[in-house]
């Protein structure tokens, strides 16, 4: 995929989102009330309408080939930057994911672990050690320090003695 | 020696512990306390209040005020019906408990399958008026006003909190007793409505009295009527709408609400928990001062409370539709 | 004005105490870390610590939670500049051109900067609400609606050739981000507005944070990501150094910058004093008005140090400007001092105009904190840096999952919804690839923080004045600013025009 054929996706993708938005906005008055002035659906219906315009001035200079974007042949992303990036998306979604089923602390200790071992490549002391650590400090900083509360999912009941020890719940 | 200090320090773990040996639940976690208002308001505040006595007086666990302003409370509503069976999770509502609902049914949210944990106060409104207005008519009487709002007709601006909100169905309430046109203008809370008045970017306010006091007390604004039974103490000029021959009060609850189907344990426990915080000292001074009224209400009486608040709001709200 | 020094004299008596002095380390040091945390800033510090200042005296308390807001507003600039992602809306600004700055290996220069201009905002704003706090009050009284709407047209006015290159891309940006702030409810009619795919998350309003931590964050980071790949593994932040003699050298170089922080400082407080405005219009205004006075306005966005000196003068200004609607209305000028104002009643003060006459001694205590607290956070910063740098310096492959770590954790911290986490991902994701397609996104954030406060201000003037336009130009305040928003919008374009008649 090339960088000018990126370009007319994107706008094309904008576009769609900008007409939805605009439908959306559509659903309370846009028009000017008398005495009162704009109706709720104004504002956002008629900014959106200019994004749609703007996402037609992209694409017209797609058209013209007047940006160095719409004119660049050079492949969007490269094979070995897409890998990574993708692996880090992934990785990204399922730990969020798994913030509400094994809870956050579980899913930073995967997170860390996964993230230094594999896309960092560092040894697994290494990387054992700072996915340990990174959920410990998340957890005194968060919860004990500012009094945050993460999800927990599953793992919930396994920190009632923690709350008890910092003399946050029940005895 | 060693012994003695050992004995001493049970002693004071006992007493620490103490406030929660005597029931038969207690929280294992903090308890989160959802407020259907945003950070800095007067429900977010009576929130953090409460939460500094609850802390002070050593009454109970950490209390935790997380904020869900969305949807004038749809989403706090919503938060807490997902909540269902939870016993670690209060919220703090005002009238748009009832009114939220009723206007947006398709959220199905029930507020008679919650838990009533207390109803801590009700909040007072009384009608404000600038008492250096811009085109220096005065106006000293509740008649004053209605001559001045009438002859004005919808040049006249009421600032308010938002559709539907408390003060809107107030205006609404005034508007069609007394023939008045008032144009409502909606703020982002209670005292952004007070400065507006204070500032004379509007002409009237139905204001809480704390939301107004302080300009009150500097001489800016002056209370016309008070939607109260009876006269405030505070503002003991300012004459009821009974004594000016219309039946109406009007409140807004400050009460605290568990999650649907919270374990009868648990009910009871926050039920004690929040008993001990009214009758603090603290709340108490509290309620004095932001001339707060009602008295404790809990359980089934809350219950009936909401049930009959709730056919009000109805009936208001079905008003303000139909005009 | 002697009363009056003779009160600040008397706050510093106050603000001296050993307790008190105490409250003020402690409450610098968290501040300063509650404020670097991506997604943290000042409203969750003051907010969280609130409820336990019940153990010291009221002026004690407030003494700490100034600090607290101070040590915030320092520590939202280090986040700014060393991550990239602005920890509050008051460090949108220096981002801009502190994170240019630490790619370019002066990460200890940026941070001295932020530092140093904190300091002389939080300085001058001092002396001023000294001398002028009671008039000035007034004028904050009076502002309403349509003096708010001129302001922030002329917040927007100040930032006309922000964007990039391509004028579409950003208009497309404003556009977006306006759009993206009208989520969740309609002020005036109280319906429900733009639910978006029916998700019950979007009832409530899009967080600022939400956005800035999703393309600062997450995009940012997928873009270093891939250009250290293309690279071959070296990342450019780990090229930040430091020494005694650095330091010195950037402490000098401060001098040349006082155009930028003066200005900022003075418009910082102004701004800062409107209710409602608050210190993220103000920095952002200096930022915009530092470039247009600069000499070389082209080197904005790439790492001038005056881009980081202006913005960061004026937030700190206004943290202390914005205490005056406060202290003197009980009007919130931030969503910080609104807070504050919820601990005054803990501690059984009203606040209101009666509260510079009865609370002398609290009043004044606070203004002399602020200025200790000013003073302690300069230095806390300053002996920090090499800290910071040392992180800075970890492999990118460590410190690339402990930033998102940080977005996710911090992402959550202010609203507690994994909603908001997942709209993190997602702005992350599509802010990657709108960043690589040369899409300006500065412009989106700041008008997703400028919208909020823009649109009701527009609808209820025109409630006010019955539709009536005129409004915005015949009352006092708002038609002079509006004249300048306006003359300041049309001049890049009158200048096109100028120069296309001259050489056409």
């Amino acid at each position: 995929m090339s960088v000018r054929f990126a370009e007319i996706v994107m706008a094309c993708v904008m576009a769609a989102f900008s007409v939805y938005l605009m439908w959306k906005s559509a659903e309370l008055n846009i028009g000017w009330i008398e005495d009162e002035g704009p109706g709720g659906g104004a504002w956002p219906f008629w900014l959106s309408a200019v994004m749609l315009l703007s996402c037609a001035g992209i694409a017209w200079n797609w058209w013209r080939r007047s940006t160095p974007l719409a004119r660049s042949t050079e492949p969007f992303i490269g094979s070995a930057a897409l890998r990574i990036v993708l692996q880090v998306v992934v990785l990204l979604t399922v730990v969020v994911a798994l913030f509400d089923v094994i809870g956050t602390y579980c899913a930073l200790f995967l997170f860390m672990l996964v993230y230094l071992a594999v896309i960092g490549s560092h040894r697994l002391p290494v990387a054992l050690a700072w996915a340990v650590t990174t959920p410990v400090v998340t957890f005194l900083f968060f919860e004990i320090l500012i009094k945050v509360i993460l999800p927990k999912g599953v793992t919930e009941p396994l920190f009632y003695p923690i709350f008890r020890f910092f003399g946050m719940g029940g005895i | 020696m060693k012994v003695r200090m050992i004995a001493s320090l049970v002693g004071l773990a006992g007493a620490v512990m103490a406030p929660f040996a005597a029931h038969a639940w207690e929280p294992a976690k903090p308890v989160e306390f959802v407020i259907m208002a945003g950070k800095g308001g007067g429900a977010d505040k009576a929130v953090r209040f409460i939460q500094s006595i609850i802390a002070k007086e050593n009454l109970g666990p950490t209390v935790l005020p997380v904020n869900k302003p969305g949807g004038s409370g749809a989403e706090a509503l919503l938060y807490l019906k997902g909540k269902e069976g939870d016993n670690h999770t209060l919220m703090f509502t005002l009238n748009s408990f009832y009114t939220t609902p009723l206007r947006q049914p398709g959220l199905e949210v029930d507020i008679e399958t919650f838990t009533p944990v207390m109803r801590m106060a009700e909040d007072t409104f009384c009608l404000w008026v600038n008492t250096g207005r811009k085109d220096g008519e005065d106006i000293n009487t509740f008649e004053d006003f209605v001559a001045a709002a009438k002859a004005a007709g919808d040049k006249w601006i009421m600032a308010g909190t938002g559709k539907a909100s408390e003060d809107n169905l107030i205006t609404d309430f005034l508007n069609t007793t007394f023939g008045l046109d008032m144009k409502y203008v909606p703020y982002k809370g209670g005292g952004a409505v007070a400065k507006a008045l204070a500032g004379n970017n509007a002409d009237s306010t139905v204001n809480n009295p704390s939301e107004a006091q302080g300009f009150f007390v500097a001489g800016t604004v002056r209370p016309l009527a008070c939607m109260t039974p009876e006269r405030i103490g505070l503002f003991a000029d300012a004459p009821t709408m009974k004594e000016l021959g219309q039946d109406f009060v009007y409140f807004m609850q400050r009460t605290v609400v568990g999650a649907p189907g919270m374990s009868a344990e648990a009910a009871t426990y926050y039920q004690d928990l929040f008993t001990d915080v009214f009758h603090s000292s603290d709340w108490q001074e509290y309620r004095k001062k932001r001339a707060l009224v009602g008295d404790p209400l809990t359980g089934d009486d809350l219950m009936e409370y909401w049930k009959r608040e709730r056919e009000i709001h109805r009936g208001m709200l079905d008003k303000l539709a139909g005009k | 004005m002697v009363e009056i020094l003779a009160l600040l004299a008397d706050g510093f008596g106050i603000a001296l105490q050993p307790l008190n002095l105490i409250l003020i380390v402690l409450g610098c040091s968290v501040g300063l870390f509650i404020g670097a945390m991506p997604g943290l800033g000042s409203v969750n510090g003051v907010a969280i610590l609130l409820p336990l200042t019940f153990v010291v005296p009221p002026a004690s308390a407030i003494i700490f939670l100034a600090a607290l807001y101070y040590g915030a507003m320092y520590g939202g600039a280090i986040s700014s500049i060393m991550l990239g992602i602005p920890g509050a809306s008051t460090a949108v600004a220096t981002t801009f051109d502190g994170r240019p700055l630490a790619l370019q290996g002066l990460a200890d220069k940026a941070l001295i900067t932020a530092a140093t201009a904190s300091f002389v905002g939080g300085t001058i704003s001092v002396i001023l609400f000294t001398l002028a706090a009671p008039p000035l009050a007034h004028v904050a009284l009076v502002f309403g609606p349509p003096e708010t709407l001129a302001l922030m047209l002329l917040a927007f006015a100040t930032f006309v050739g922000l964007g990039g290159d391509d004028i579409w891309k950003t208009i497309f940006s404003i556009c977006i981000g306006l759009v993206l702030a009208a989520v969740g409810t309609d002020i005036v009619s109280g319906e429900p507005r733009l639910q978006l795919f029916g998700l019950t998350g979007f009832f409530s309003n899009i967080n600022f944070l939400v956005l800035a931590i999703g393309i600062y964050g997450i995009g940012e980071m997928l873009w270093t990501i891939e250009q250290t790949a293309k690279a071959g593994g070296a990342s450019m932040l780990s090229r930040a150094t430091v020494s005694v003699r650095r330091v010195l050298a950037h402490l000098r170089d401060q001098l040349t910058l006082w155009k930028a922080t003066l200005m900022g400082s003075l418009l910082g407080y102004f701004v800062g004093i409107l209710p409602a405005a608050g210190a993220t219009p103000g920095s952002m205004m200096a930022y915009g008005v530092a470039k247009q006075l600069s000499a070389n306005p082209d080197s904005f966005g790439k790492g001038n140090p005056e881009g980081v000196s202006a913005p960061e003068a004026a937030n700190n200004a206004a943290s202390t400007g914005s205490m005056l609607p406060m202290l003197t209305l009980g009007i919130p000028g931030s969503p910080t001092t609104a807070i504050l104002l919820g601990g005054m009643v803990i501690w059984g003060l009203e606040p209101g105009p009666q509260l510079f006459v009865d609370e002398k001694a609290f009043v004044w205590g606070l203004i002399a904190s602020l200025y200790a607290a000013n003073l302690f956070a300069l230095l806390l910063n300053l002996t920090f840096i090499p800290a910071f740098i040392a992180v800075l310096r970890l492999p990118f492959t460590i410190l690339a999952p402990v930033i998102f770590v940080l977005c996710l954790v911090g992402g959550y911290a202010p609203t507690n919804r994994m909603f908001d986490v997942w709209l993190i991902l997602v702005f992350g994701f599509v802010g990657y690839l709108l960043r690589k397609l040369d899409y300006p996104l500065a412009p989106a954030v700041l008008a997703i923080v400028l919208g909020p406060m823009t649109e009701p201000a527009l609808r209820q003037s025109l409630l006010m004045s019955g539709g009536d336009l005129a409004i915005f130009f015949t009352r006092p305040y708002s038609g002079p600013i509006m004249v300048v928003a306006i003359a300041l919008l049309a001049l890049p374009l009158i200048r096109r025009l100028v120069r296309r008649f001259r050489t056409g």
